[in-house]
């Protein structure tokens, strides 16, 4: 933290949420004056004033004063709802998720944040992001848990195994500010940490240029994956015979399960239908994927849902909108099959769904 | 009225035949007694030998944290002491040292009982408390933990490779004791009265027990259970918190603060209590709003019940049940702004004496009153997104269970010391030891909350530079924290062997418990006493000779 703001016992102010935050904090800091002078003085007052004048003096019974403790009860209820209101509003905020966002991916690893941006550029423990620009980062982490914590941001998000958790920010002042894990992890959890850098929309094209070339982004990852590496398309891409259900235009839309229960799939039911295929099927399929899990990693499931993702075209999200895979929705035919093709021409081991690695089981173990 | 002016004849004749601890010098008559109150002093040995163990390792802390390296010590050292601060504290000081010491020592005396109700169980209790402590106290020594005291999973199952399963068992056996302390308060206080002693005439010491009672067997049973599940995976490979084979690390966390929030009040309620005792006695004035205290301690033990999820306003938790904690921990405050009111307005008109017990109880209200304010900052969950896991955490907590609970425990040992032993502490050293530890405190913990808002999280054993100033502060106060903290060992051992004997009721005061010699006897009262008096009743009606004791204090002047 190079200057402090304006205050010098508070953190710098550098996203939209900071102000909201500093206000309420004064906020407390005024109900708690307000509330401590008049208790604090009392104190003092009586205790001066109402001194032992006599050993073993019997003073005045007082009893109490219902009218009294009706006021006392009600001020600060009163008090204490409009704190939980203001409260309230800001996490609301805070952790709702803007619908147009730039999207990066964070995964946490004992003591490391790996990074992940829509083009492709990783980084570890540093994360590059413009000004003025929503950002919404979708995060897991191999181990334990961690948190994100940005305090000149004034956010903060555990990242949980096993699942996605979001955080968003909109930073407001170029600069450069701590990055912590928040979360105990263990031995050096005091390291795992870095600097996130804020700088202008130009100045970071020019920096994702730099070293963005040699990297795939996740959706071309992912597409990899997809058709090749692990042989999804063989069932779940259009005219694969439909053993699975075709992906292209399912993100982000309600599916009815077998159980007649109905499932949106997100992130999160996606990256759970390849780790644990069997636990949420689809009305109209068998349950006869093999999972998946311990063959791919956090990363590579990144990449998964975020080429998933990009089959539906409703991601909102801009930088990952670079591969030709993208389509409006499943109402265009041909580029379905295109998709197909595509796949199909890659790789000729694509039809086989044990193409991968030979580890998994045959499909029937499954049920 | 016959049987009060009997037992009042006591303390003028002042040499009791034989008390407590007269009654048998054999190591055998201590282990085997089923004496509450010998019961009650073995408690005050181990748990002030825990106390001191976990003030060592704060001390250790502080040190490391003066510069903003990690060079003290290392970070996996740092690491477990922290933990072992935090669990030492935690599970073996703060939890049993008001009700097993205090409420075990006066609640029967305060009610008009010879013991409690159930004496064997409370003899158990007290050596389960041993077995529990004996074991985390051999995790420590092979190795240590480093989880936190929190045991947040999957790093507590899968990834920790310390002593977790010994100190987890240590924390199982330990809960046992809490459930059977609470278990036998309940049912002292429901069937062991003395006639007379109704319900709103309870000293409002007991009704906090009670209440801290309630909590410890409902809540002490869930946090086995946790402990149980968590052995269960990190040693059976059963999946229920680690999503590598199928858990869910959240339901750890719900589990956990189901029990431990609710523990937070376990640590804070008796300490309310003894302070409603300080305040009224000292200003010899009647509690203002008794009723009104007494019902918000039990206000505070079934809404702290459903609060446990503002622990994890970040955690991934939906925003609408956040919602509801949020609104709900606000609630849970208002039954403390009362007592805080009901204290304040009770000094008015009274007759205040500046003994040290009532100087710790002015230092607990105004460092309690911080604590609780600082709670509604961390009740607000737009504010405790950017205040959670920091510092800002710490300096709140230690408000509250240091400058709550262990000010009112200081407060309460001096004030009933001389009836526990039956010698008088240096009044002297008393007053200055409190003052240091007050402005020792503030010192110490409220740098931490700028320090908080700054942005440094808590379990960093190395920090930002710019942070280091702040870092010298605290460390500095805990110097003086911790020397005032010494200073009571040294001068309350020392009246026990140079002290004064002490008269039966030094203050004059209505209560019970100064109705009886000090040391009390073995069996309390030489018959059962029938109440027939107001608790803090300080009228001519109180059955007090105030007249001869007035002449009495201007004799011992001239």
């Amino acid at each position: 933290m190079q200057s402090n703001s304006w205050v010098p016992l508070f953190p710098e102010q550098a996203s939209t949420f900071a102000w909201q935050v500093d206000y309420l904090y004064f906020y407390l800091i005024l109900v708690s004056v307000v509330f401590s002078i008049p208790i604090v003085v009392a104190i003092f007052y009586f205790f001066i004033k109402y001194r032992e004048k006599e050993k073993y003096a019997i003073p005045d019974e007082i009893h109490g004063s219902i009218v009294l403790e009706t006021t006392w009860s009600i001020i600060p209820f009163v008090v204490s709802m409009t704190i939980f209101l203001g409260g309230a509003y800001i996490y609301y905020n805070q952790y709702r998720m803007p619908a147009e966002a730039m999207e990066i991916y964070v995964v946490g690893k004992q003591w490391m944040w790996k990074f992940q941006h829509g083009t492709g550029q990783r980084e570890i423990n540093e994360l590059h992001v413009p000004v003025n620009r929503k950002i919404k980062l979708t995060m897991t982490t191999e181990d334990v848990l961690h948190d994100v914590f940005i305090p000149a941001f004034r956010t903060k998000a555990d990242v949980v195994p096993g699942r996605y958790t979001t955080l968003w920010f909109e930073a407001t002042k170029p600069g450069k500010y701590h990055l912590y894990c928040a979360e105990y992890c263990g031995l050096n959890h005091s390291g795992m940490g870095g600097w996130v850098y804020v700088m202008p929309q130009d100045e970071f094209d020019n920096w994702l240029a730099g070293g963005a070339g040699s990297n795939q982004t996740p959706v071309e990852a992912g597409k990899e994956l997809f058709m090749n590496k692990l042989g999804c398309a063989s069932c779940h891409a259009a005219g694969s015979g439909q053993r699975g259900p075709n992906l292209e235009g399912v993100f982000g839309t309600d599916q009815k399960l077998t159980t007649g229960q109905s499932v949106r799939a997100d992130e999160e039911y996606i990256r759970n239908s390849i780790l644990n295929p069997s636990g949420q099927i689809v009305q109209g399929y068998q349950p006869i994927m093999p999972t998946f899990k311990g063959q791919v990693t956090e990363e590579q499931l990144v990449s998964l849902v975020a080429y998933i993702k990009s089959l539906s075209g409703n991601a909102g999200n801009t930088s990952s909108m670079t591969t030709p895979a993208t389509t409006t929705g499943s109402s265009s035919n041909s580029t379905t099959t295109n998709t197909a093709n595509r796949g199909n021409t890659n790789s000729v081991l694509s039809s086989n769904p044990n193409a991968p690695r030979q580890t998994s089981e045959p499909s029937n173990t499954n049920r | 009225m016959q049987n009060v002016d009997a037992v009042n004849s006591d303390f003028i004749e002042k040499e009791p035949k034989m008390n407590y601890l007269t009654n048998g010098f054999t190591l055998k008559s201590w282990l085997l007694t089923k004496d509450h109150k010998r019961i009650a002093i073995m408690y005050l040995i181990t748990v002030s030998a825990f106390f001191l163990i976990g003030g060592l390792y704060a001390a250790t802390i502080r040190l490391e944290l003066l510069t903003p390296q990690s060079d003290l010590l290392e970070s996996g050292t740092y690491n477990k002491v922290f933990t072992q601060h935090g669990i030492i504290m935690v599970f073996l000081f703060l939890i049993p040292v008001i009700p097993a010491i205090l409420g075990n020592f006066l609640l029967p005396i305060m009610i008009g009982a010879k013991d409690l109700a159930l004496p064997r169980i409370n003899l158990l209790s007290l050596y389960i408390y041993w077995i529990g402590g004996a074991l985390i106290m051999y995790a420590l020594m092979q190795g240590g933990v480093d989880t936190g005291w929190t045991f947040y999973t999957p790093y507590s199952t899968t990834f920790s490779n310390t002593y977790v399963m010994a100190t987890g068992l240590g924390i199982f056996i330990n809960g046992f004791s809490s459930i059977l302390t609470g278990l036998n308060f309940i049912v002292t206080v429901h069937t062991m009265r003395a006639p007379g002693m109704t319900w709103f005439r309870l000293p409002l010491f007991v009704w906090a027990n009670y209440a801290t009672s309630l909590v410890m067997i409902l809540g002490t049973p869930v946090v086995a259970i946790t402990v149980l599940l968590l052995a269960l995976e990190r040693i059976g490979k059963v999946g229920i918190f680690d999503p590598a084979i199928g858990g869910d690390p959240i339901l750890f966390q719900h589990l956990f603060w189901f029990y431990s929030h609710p523990a937070v009040y376990i640590m804070i309620l008796p300490g309310m209590g003894i302070i409603s005792e300080l305040i009224s006695n000292f200003s010899r004035k009647k509690i203002f709003g008794y009723e009104f205290i007494a019902f918000s301690s039990i206000a505070i033990a079934v809404f702290g019940f459903l609060v446990w999820g503002h622990h994890m306003f970040v955690s991934g938790q939906s925003i609408y049940a956040g919602l509801v904690f949020s609104f709900l921990t606000m609630v849970v405050a208002i039954p403390s702004a009362i007592k805080m009111f009901n204290w304040s307005a009770t000094l008015y008109k009274g007759s205040i004496s500046y003994d040290t017990p009532m100087l710790y109880a002015i230092g607990f209200m105004g460092l309690f009153l911080v604590g609780g304010l600082t709670g509604l900052f961390l009740g607000s969950m737009g504010l405790t997104v950017h205040l959670t896991d920091t510092y800002f955490i710490v300096a709140h907590f230690h408000y509250v269970m240091v400058g709550g609970q262990v000010l009112a425990y200081l407060g309460g040992l001096h004030y009933w010391w001389s009836k526990m032993t039956g010698k008088l502490y240096s009044e002297f050293w008393g007053k200055i030891s409190a003052m240091l530890i007050f402005v020792g405190f503030n010192l110490t913990f409220f740098p931490q909350f700028i320090l908080g808002y700054q942005g440094m999280p808590r379990r960093y054993a190395s920090y930002a530079e710019e942070l280091q100033v702040l870092n010298i502060f605290s460390t500095a106060g805990a110097s003086v924290l911790g020397l005032g903290m010494i200073l009571p060992l040294v001068y309350l051992t020392h009246s026990l062997i140079f002290g004064k004997n002490a008269s039966s009721n030094p203050w004059m005061l209505p209560g019970l418990e100064w109705r009886v010699p000090s040391p009390p006897p073995t069996e309390n009262f030489e018959s059962t006493p029938i109440v027939t008096w107001e608790a803090y009743d300080f009228s001519d009606e109180n059955g007090l000779d105030l007249e001869e004791a007035r002449r009495r204090h201007l004799a011992t002047i001239v």
